[in-house]
Order: C-alpha cells, then structure tokens, then sequence
C-alpha cells in the first residue's frame, strides 16, 4: 500500500468541496472493497475523504417513496422493518450478499460503487483493460467461470458484483447524486454502464458527485417476491447467476411483474422484454418457461461460463415459481 | 499455564486461551528492536532473473536491507553442490511463478511493503506449462514412478470380471489454507544463537532444518511453537521463505518477521497435488470384487518431487485376490505440494470409494451391502491380521443414524419438488502410525504433574489428550496436570503428522505415568507408608520437592504381527436442485473406529472438522490456475471456496471406542485423517443417488450437476 492522506468530514457539503480540491481524492465509507483495491495496488487514492460520519444513514417512508441515505449500512437496510414490510426483495438481495460481517461496515452507495471481483482485475500482473485500459482483457479466452453473458464487449467481460443493485434495478430505484451544482437524479437502469470501449468506466456518476440517496417507489410486489441466488457456495460467495423476481398478481393475471438479474453482466441487467411478455398473462409455469427464453436472446458465453446459458434460464423459472408461490 | 477454568475434564485445556485471546501465535511475538520482512515475488513462471533493480527500495524510508541472490548472507548448505535447485537466494532461476526472489526489511510492516513493490525485476523467459493434464498427455513430458507398482494376482483382472467399470476421477489443486498466515520470527545473535517463533507442526524438524542450512549446532537454535492456528499439513516442513527470514536477521543481527499474504499462502507454502486416476473393477454377478486396478497421476514440482499415497488404500481395503496398482508423478512448473489433511489417501479415497459406488451401481446392489460383502477378514497385502477392525458395527450404526433405510437403490427415487434427495457412504483408511518420542514427568510435592515434549499442537487438542492419559494413569485431576509442548528444548519428538501425536506421544506420557506411580509406591513402602498413600504425602514424607522421569517409548515387535488401521465410515445425506444445481448437504453421520477415544470432546472436533475439509474438498475448493500465465486466478478467501457455516448441516459423530489391543498402551490409533479420507466420495455418491448424475471431477460445483447428462 502506498502512503495517503486521510480527512474525516461530516457533511455533504464540505464532502464535495474535498472532492473537486483534488482529482485523487476518493471517499472511504464502509471501505469493504476499496482497501482491498489499495493492498492489491490496483488503486492508489492520494486522500481518502472519510464520510462516515455524514448524516445519511436515514430510512424513511416520505409519500410513496422509500427514501434510503446512501451510508445506510446493508444490515441497516435489510432489517429496517418498513424495508422488510414494503421492499422484501431489496432486502432478500441484500441479505444475500457478502458475509454478515461485511454487510455490517458495507453501505448502500458503497454497494453501488463496488468494483468487479474478476481475477485478472486484481492481479496487477495480469492484462486488464477495466484496470489498465488497452492492456487487453485476461478473462477472454482464460478463467472466464464467473463472467458475462450479456452485453460483453470484446475489452471486457467482467460482471458487476453486487445483489442489492439488481434488486434495486428491478424496484426502479432512483439514485439521488449531488455535486457543487446540485442534485440530479438517475434512475438505477442509467446508473450502472455496459462495458463497452470504456471498461474503465461502472457508471455514470461524474468525478465531482457523490451518491445521497436512494428513492424507491412503493409498490404492490412485496408479497410476491423473491431474490434467487445460486453460488458454489451457500454465504460468501458472488453469484453464479441471480434472480429477482416480484410478481402482482391478481385475478390470476399478472398485472406488474419485476425481473433482473445479477452475475450476467457489467450491470445489473433488468429483463424487460420477459416483464413485457408476462404482463397481463397467467402465472403459469408455460408462461414463466417462456418469459425465461426470452430472457436469453442474444445471450452469449465464453467458454468456463456456459453453463450461465442454462442456469440462467433455469434460475428465472425458479425464482418466478417461488416468487409467486408465496402466500 | 495459570487461571485456567477447567468445567469439565474433557474440555480442551487451552480453549480459555484460545477463545480470549491469551493463546500467543508466532506472529504476537514482539521482540526488542522487531523488525518486518516483505517478500518480493517472481512475476514469471519459469527462467532466470536477468536485472533485479533494489536501489529504489533500499532508499525508501525505513527500509534495512533489501537481500537477494545479488547480495545473500551465508548459507553453508546452499554453497553446497545438490539437494533441491531451488536455494532461495542462491540461484537465480525461477521455478515457479510466485517464488520469492527478495525480502525486504523495514522498520515498519507497512515500510517493508511499500518498498518490496519498489523491487524491480527483468527476467530471460522460458516455456513453462503448470496444466497438469496437459503434461499427463504430453508424451514428452517427464513422469516418475511415484511408488513401486504393486500386484497381486492377475493383473487387469477386471478385464475379464463378469460385472466390470472403468473411470477415470480428476482432483484439482487444493489449497491448506488455514486461517494463521505463514511466517516466522527469527532472531539471529552473536556467536550464531538463533531463537525462531514458527508456525511449524515440528519443532524438531524446523530447528534441524537451520541447524542444517546453516552448519550450526544444533543446541544454538531454539524453536518455539507454542500455538499454531491451524496446518493442515502445510506447516510439515521449514520452507524458503523461513530460511530467508533467518539469513535476513543473520545479515542484519536483528529479530526479523515475516508473515505471508493470503496470496503467497497458494504459490510458496505447498498444496494438495491435483490427481488423475482411473480405476477399474471387476465382480462376479453375485458381487464378489474379482480384480482391483487403480492408476493414479499426481502431480509434482519440476525441481522437487513430492508422492504420497494415492493408491495405498486399494491394496488391502477390499477382498480381492487380484490386485494392481500404479502411481505416477508429473511435474508441472509450479511450487512443490505438500500433504494436505487425510493427505494422497483421500485422494485415493475419492476414485476408490466412488468406483465402489459404480460397481454397486452396476450390480444392482445396495453399496453398503457390497461393502459388507467384500470386506476383507485379513489385510491381503501384508499377509497379516489386523489389529483390531470393526467396521461392519460402524456401518450399522452410521446407517441406523443417517436413516439408510430410506434410501432407494434406484437414483432419482426421491423427489420434493425441484429438490432430490440422495445418500451415500464411504470408508477411509489410513495406517495406524506410532512413532518415538520421550516426554519428561515432573511430579510436585504441591500436587501437580508438568509434563513436557518437543511436539506441537496444530490444533487437534495435544495437550488435552495427554492431560487425560496422565490423569487416568496417576489419578491426579486434569486441572493439576500441565502438558508442555512447542519448545525444541524439550524431550524430543517427531512432527505433528500421519495421525501419530496421540500415539506416539501419548505412549511415552503413559510410561512416564506409570513409573512416577511406581517410584511413588516405592517411596512410600520405603518410608514405612501405605501403598495408596497420596503423592504429596510421600514426596513431603521425604523431604523431595518433586522427583522427575524421562522415557522414551517406541512401538515393538507388534507392529510385525498385525496391521494396523484407522476406520472412519462417513454416511451423506443430500439435497440437490434439479434447476440449479446446487448441492445442499443435508445431514453428515462420520462413525470413527480409531481404537480407545482417549479426548472425547477433541475427539469429535476432529471428526467434525474432518467433515467440513470433506466438504469442502467435494463440493467448493479448487485453486484455479490460468496456464497461459501461470498464475493463481482465485488466491484469496473470498474466491477459493472453503465451506461457511451455512453449507454445513449438524454433524452427528460416532465412536466404535474399543481399544485396539496392540497398538500402544492406550489402544488408542489416530484419528485425524480418516476425519477427512473418504468423505468426498460419500458426498459424490450421495449426489448420484439424488440425481443418477456420476461427478467424477470435484469439486463439484452447480455448473457440473447442470452439464452433466
């Protein structure tokens, strides 16, 4: 690890003047990624602006919103009662990630920040466009078990990480980001990028912004949901490939139907045409079998992770039939 | 050891001291004028280091001494022709990527590591494969007899077997991984005094190895290893990065450490060699085994050879007249293996025991019954009677205990929605070892007992056994017994491997136990006192403050007349999602049949944590390795999967608990490996019952129970 300045301050305010003084600069919440990024040499921040103590670790409903402070820890979040009660994906998803202990430092915006886990983004020794762009990508035509099937590009197939960003994407979560300027808001879909030319680059969160918080609708798909995750192992462990699924179901009709996935791609990636097809069908095994096809098109592997092609498909159907077996 | 809280006598001794901290691992060592050692690691996988640039470390701040084969202190061994190429710092090859090439020592950890990223190196490349399977197919590549072919009877007798199987079993690299890190502190003074704190399972043999590489007598050095956070089998030698530690204090004259990364943990310190192995069976229609053939590559160093006994448990295990085997090592350019738990057994384990599932299989018959039927009365291979067996009364209880009678011999029989559930069985094996070993007794006119070896515990609970052995000898309760251990002054014995601490050990406790008692009684009748009187009576009887023995005890002429063996039979019960793949172990019975449990408690944590290593070796570890670089992909614990609480049912452990008539004083055999040999079978037969899907690859992963057909 290489020396860095370390500043502690606890408003937003003065968070983001620090910020834009220096572009090395990176702020430090929960820190379960970043100071791993920094022993392995991958990152090497100048200052680490420490925002834990930042007032934004509030849960509260305001209309028909839920409003999350992005220093919400994950533990905060996933056994906040209005979140079990109104939001039961978003904290099925959380609960699914990382380890307890993890969870318990790691924050929401932290989540949303975090950095691939592919190997060769790790090993400095190693090619890795997303860590050193136009140094090729490892993973293509290597250890690729865990990587993209969708939307790869061919700089880059690594996959984001997190649980709780494909539930987010699926409840059309808003991330309210604020910079010098003010605040802007970008709904979760926008959020996360595609690897594209630009692996580099997760998402669109600009150098002098800085996650606030979190808006997420109410909806009716509390009842009917269920966050999926099939691992190599049963805690602890990125996904293989993950499903949430929330179901509204009336008149044995499905009148919204919510279904993303994680482990697939460079961003949590919402199934939209397998939402559109379901919408207003029966919740029948045919229907969900069908939706799960569709979820495949243009689904593309890379060797050690084509297996995903079967158990992505396989997986919807899983979650969508528990999902909807809840009573 | 003081303010110990003894609730039961069965407790682990150190369990306080290790649950609050007290238990002080070679790291928590802080000497005076402590300095830090940082490995800097070769960054290719095979050739020679062309430049090695240290200025700019030797520069940065803190920064001692930056030593490498540019500038290595004296090693009279290494200036030696022979013995292993790999001399660390006496050569400027490299034979696998990761291999330290330099330490740097600072005044600070956080100094030593910011300039050992400062080191740089060139290097003139060569070709290298670390792909084990490529080399078994390569014709060119070098392969090794790694055991003399065994035969008995016809060979390939399975040939021609009425019912036969053929199968060929893959074992990926495994990684020891305990949670300590590895490391040493070596502390080299004037006139060659060297004290070293070690993570070591043999203080003996870590003071031999320096005393060896650097033509030292071998009183000067003293190794202490009081507490070890766990081996596996990683700590059974004194590797490189130990004597660069001990040349960088002997270069500074100060307390060096070291302790690795996690990352260093997978390419310097050994691991378990893949394996490929096939096996074929043969039975008559009635099921009677007719013909055992077990073939086993395994993989080695290019510049060290490493074997072990991956087709030992073929020869003996089953009745069968015709047996043959053959073990083969391949180096491929990686670092040298090591045992790892239940060690080249559960390798074996893994392809026999699921091949004896085959035949079961391919027979109709229920495995527990074709185990029974073909369990031998004598050990076939050594022409000799077992010591003490019984392992038809393990199989019944296992099988009572795992509810056997639910299962269906057809797989797929049981279904409850997208979950299948399956059971399995295995048997592991491993020789009941006894070594030598002394042990001092010192009795105390105040009414305690200090015993002391040179042997260590990596964890199993050494002192907690030996404190029972003594207490059930002397009479004296365990809270006034005190086992000393981890201290190469002490009496010497061997490492703490092959399941043979508590044997070997444990017999010289018990001689020492048995003539303090008899000093005691002659004492006593000498001073005109009753027979029975207590100890401290006596010795106040006549003015001794305590009276000490040394014995050394070592196996005899028994072990020419019988075989010796530990049992285990481990039943598996799973759960496997037809959509997912994902295996769910459902409920785990391991039934032990080591002889006499001397330590119940300890005893059973064995057994458990034989279980979890089991599952984790059958169902999630695998170190991955990208050929084309040569590199670990996955060498850190959020990636190289051992299993988490959550994969690990409740684990039901059972004793046979009969004493083993020959074997040692305590008719107790060790139990550490059959914890582990043969699980992975049981949890792969288990799966082919749920599913009718034979996973002949581990570990085995939902992407496998999806693929295969």
């Amino acid at each position: 690890m290489i020396n860095f300045q370390y500043l502690r301050t606890t408003s937003t305010k003065s968070a983001l003047s620090l910020l834009i003084k220096d572009k090395n600069s990176k702020f430090l919440a929960g820190g379960t990624n970043l100071i791993d990024l920094m022993k392995r040499g991958v990152t090497a921040p100048e200052k680490l602006i420490d925002i834990n103590h930042v007032p934004l670790k509030q849960i509260e409903l305001v209309g028909d919103k839920i409003i999350i402070g992005a220093l919400a820890s994950n533990t905060a979040v996933a056994e906040n009662t209005l979140v079990k009660e109104k939001l039961p994906l978003l904290a099925m998803a959380l609960n699914a990630g990382a380890s307890a202990q993890l969870r318990n430092v790691a924050t929401v915006g932290g989540n949303m920040m975090q950095r691939t886990r592919c190997g060769y983004f790790y090993d400095t020794e190693m090619p890795c466009n997303k860590r050193q762009p136009g140094s090729g990508c490892g993973a293509i035509g290597g250890f690729n078990r865990m990587h993209a099937i969708f939307g790869t590009s061919d700089k880059c197939i690594a996959v984001h990480p997190s649980d709780m960003c494909v539930a987010l994407v699926a409840l059309d979560a808003v991330a309210v980001l604020a910079s010098t300027k003010g605040e802007r808001k970008v709904l979760f879909q926008d959020f996360h990028r595609l690897a594209g030319d630009t692996p580099q680059l997760d998402n669109n969160l600009k150098a002098d912004e800085m996650i606030v918080r979190l808006e997420i609708p109410v909806n009716n798909l509390a009842k009917n949901s269920n966050y999926l995750k099939v691992r190599d192992r049963a805690s602890y462990a990125f996904a293989l490939v993950s499903v949430a699924a929330a179901l509204e179901i009336s008149n044995n009709k499905i009148s919204d139907v919510r279904l993303a996935m994680g482990g697939v791609a460079h961003k949590p990636w919402r199934l939209t045409a397998s939402e559109n097809f379901l919408k207003g069908k029966e919740p029948s095994l045919e229907n969900f079998e069908q939706a799960a096809k569709l979820a495949m098109t243009d689904a593309k592997g890379f060797g050690e992770n084509d297996f995903k092609l079967q158990m992505a498909p396989n997986t919807i159907i899983e979650a969508l039939t528990v999902a909807k077996s809840k009573a | 050891m003081e303010n110990r809280i003894i609730k039961d006598e069965n407790d682990r001794v150190d369990g306080v001291f290790k649950v609050t901290g007290k238990a002080k691992y070679f790291a928590e060592y802080e000497l005076p004028g402590l300095t830090y050692g940082v490995l800097v690691t070769s960054t290719i996988t095979k050739g020679k280091i062309t430049t090695l640039d240290t200025k700019a470390a030797e520069k940065a701040p803190g920064v001692l001494a930056v030593i490498s084969h540019l500038n290595k202190p004296s090693a009279p061994a290494y200036e030696q022709e022979g013995g292993s190429p790999f001399k660390i710092f006496y050569t400027d090859k490299i034979f696998f990527n990761g291999q330290p090439i330099a330490i740097v020592v600072a005044n600070t950890f956080e100094r030593a590591t910011y300039a050992a990223s400062l080191v740089k190196a060139t290097y003139a490349k060569e070709d290298f494969n670390t792909d084990f399977e490529k080399a078994i197919a390569d014709s060119k590549a070098k392969k090794l007899q790694g055991q003399p072919d065994y035969k008995r009877g016809v060979e390939n007798a399975y040939k021609t077997a009425e019912v036969k199987i053929e199968a060929k079993y893959h074992l990926p690299i495994e990684t020891h991984n305990p949670m300590e890190l590895h490391g040493i502190i070596a502390d080299w003074r004037p006139n060659s005094q060297v004290t070293v704190y070690a993570k070591t399972q043999g203080v003996k043999a870590t003071q031999g190895t320096i005393a060896n590489v650097f033509k030292i007598p071998i009183e000067n050095i003293q190794v202490n290893s009081e507490f070890v956070g766990g081996g596996f089998g990683m700590a059974l030698r004194t590797w490189p990065l130990e004597i660069a530690t001990v040349m960088a204090s002997k270069h500074l004259s100060k307390p060096v450490k070291l302790v690795i990364t996690r990352m260093q943990m997978f390419t310097m310190v050994g691991n378990r060699p893949a394996a490929v192995q096939t096996i074929g069976l043969g039975a008559s229609k009635d099921g009677k085994l007719t013909g055992i053939t077990h073939r086993a590559f395994g993989e080695t160093s290019a510049y060290e050879n490493f074997t072990e006994g991956v087709v030992n448990m073929a020869k003996f295990m089953y009745q069968c007249d015709n047996v043959n085997t053959q073990y083969t090592v391949v180096p491929v350019d990686l670092g040298v293996p090591i045992w790892m738990r239940g060690p080249g057994e559960a390798t074996g384990a893994f392809a026999l025991e699921s091949a004896i599932d085959e035949m079961a299989h391919a027979l109709d018959m229920d495995p527990l019954d074709f185990r029974i039927k073909n369990d031998p009365e004598r050990d076939q291979q050594r022409d000799k009677p077992f010591s003490d067996k019984n392992i038809k009364e393990a199989y019944k209880i296992g099988a009572q205990k795992i509810g056997w009678n639910e299962r269906k011999n057809k797989p797929g029989s049981l279904v409850e929605g997208q979950w299948k559930t399956g059971f399995g069985v295995s048997i592991g094996v491993f020789n009941a070892n006894r070594g030598r070993a002394s042990v001092k007794g010192i009795l105390k006119a105040d009414g305690s007992l200090v015993l002391q070896s040179a042997t260590s515990d990596i964890g199993p609970g050494t002192g907690t056994g030996m404190t029972l052995i003594a207490s059930k000898i002397t009479g004296i309760p365990v809270g006034k017994i005190t086992f000393e251990l981890g201290d190469s002054s002490l009496p010497p014995a061997p490492s703490q491997g092959g399941s043979a601490t508590l044997s070997t050990v444990g017999s010289a406790v018990n001689d020492v136990c048995v003539s303090l008692k008899s000093t005691i009684a002659e004492l006593a009748a000498n001073s005109n006192m009753d027979a029975t009187s207590n100890f401290v009576d006596v010795l106040k009887k006549n003015n001794l403050p305590s009276i000490e023995v040394t014995k050394q005890s070592s196996a005899g002429k028994e072990r020419e007349e019988y075989s010796m063996y530990s049992f285990s039979i481990h039943f598996v019960k799973v759960k496997v999602h037809s959509l997912t793949g994902v295996v769910k172990v459902d409920k785990i019975i391991s039934v032990g049949d080591s002889g006499t449990i001397v330590s119940p408690k300890t005893a059973r944590s064995q057994m458990v944590g034989g279980a979890v290593g089991g599952v984790g070796m059958a169902l999630t570890e695998e170190s991955v390795i990208d050929h084309r670089y040569g590199r670990y992909i996955n060498n850190n614990f959020a990636d190289y999967h051992v299993p988490v609480n959550a994969d690990i049912p409740e684990i039901e452990v059972h004793f046979i608990n009969k004493p083993d008539p020959y074997i040692n004083p305590m008719g107790a055999k060790g139990m550490g490996e059959i914890a582990l040999i043969g699980f992975s079978a049981a949890v792969a037969n288990a799966v082919f019952n749920a599913t009718g899907k034979r996973i002949r690859t581990l570990p085995i992963t939902p992407d496998k129970i999806l693929a295969s057909a």
